[in-house]
């Protein structure tokens, strides 16, 4: 399915269903991320049961640094 | 030590995490400094490069408290979903509001500022807003209930120093929650003398991050908040138009 996530459009290969399937996609599963789902943060207890629709709209986001 | 809220920091020094060299740096830094609180950015991930280190990561968060801003955000409704953003990761409750108002001189949106105050303490944040040194402002905000005030004392980044002691110590003077000067300050004599006119702590970044010596600027720092404050506790003495002798003027031997 087409996804667009941070701003960029991605087509994800079939396996890629839920918000767990992208952290494993993009080898992200150990970094602290906050993860929105078309503008809704995802509870991070529910990335292996969210699913993605085609479509959606999500953004990954993480601390850097900043004062 | 510094109340915010229900929380108590041994080190009235907040250090930022941008714009340092490198992590060895910067982690050198952030331990000489003894800071409890840092402070950080959210931004959007690089997915598709992800093995860029991540500073947050190399460190052992349970020692600091994290003190997330809303850098970029020029609304209240920005500023609150960064917030929301921030406090989903469950490594914070407080937050740093800062909405710019000015591209140039990057001075808070006072508006905005309080809308999006009033909103996160309804949800239970702890709120520092970043404002500008406007005595009005942080009583109202005070008021509205605020677990401190952040005032710069000169434009963010610019390490002018202190402009108007005068406006600094009248907020201090008047406000009872914490005063925490954010933005502006250069050198450790700004540190020491914000903190020697009574503000309970300085949030600095580019003074540190910026200096030639990064980790000796932090502890330079460091002793300057500490003096600062030494010194406000300790009380100086009033300034007198003549001089006044240190020797007794009683006693004086003189060869006749």
């Amino acid at each position: 399915m087409k996804v667009t996530i941070n701003g960029q459009e991605v087509q994800l290969p079939e396996q890629v269903q839920t918000i767990s399937g992208i952290r494993k996609h993009f080898n992200i599963e150990q970094a602290l991320t906050i993860i929105e789902q078309n503008k809704k943060i995802v509870d991070k207890n529910k990335y292996d049961s969210q699913a993605l629709s085609d479509g959606d709209r999500i953004e990954i986001v993480h601390f850097v640094g900043g004062g | 030590m510094l109340k915010i809220g229900n929380q108590t920091f041994e080190s009235h020094f907040l250090l930022g995490t941008g714009k340092f060299p490198d992590f060895k740096i910067q982690k050198q830094a952030v331990e000489v400094s003894k800071a409890n609180i840092l402070t950080f950015a959210l931004r959007r991930m690089n997915v598709f490069q992800p093995d860029q280190p991540n500073f947050l990561e190399m460190l052992d968060v349970d020692k600091y408290t994290l003190l997330p801003n809303t850098a970029g955000a020029s609304t209240a409704e920005e500023a609150i979903r960064t917030a929301h953003l921030a406090k989903s990761s469950g490594l914070c409750d407080m937050v740093k509001v800062e909405i710019i108002g000015d591209a140039r001189t990057l001075l808070p949106d006072p508006l905005e500022t309080y809308k999006a105050c009033e909103v996160l303490l309804e949800e239970g944040f702890i709120v520092l807003p970043y404002i500008s040194d406007d005595l009005v402002l942080a009583k109202r905000l005070e008021v509205l209930g605020v677990h401190a005030v952040m005032p710069g004392v000169s434009p963010i980044g610019s390490g002018q120093g202190i402009l108007n002691p005068t406006q600094l110590q009248l907020i201090i003077e008047t406000i009872n929650i914490p005063v925490i000067v954010d933005a502006g300050i250069g050198s450790p004599a700004d540190a020491a003398l914000a903190m020697s006119l009574g503000a309970d702590g300085i949030l600095l970044n580019t003074a540190v991050s910026g200096a030639k010596d990064p980790v000796k600027m932090a502890n330079a720092m460091r002793l300057a908040i500490q003096a600062g404050r030494l010194g406000y506790e300790a009380g100086r003495i009033d300034k007198r138009e003549n001089a006044v002798p240190s020797s007794p003027v009683e006693g004086l031997s003189v060869s006749e």
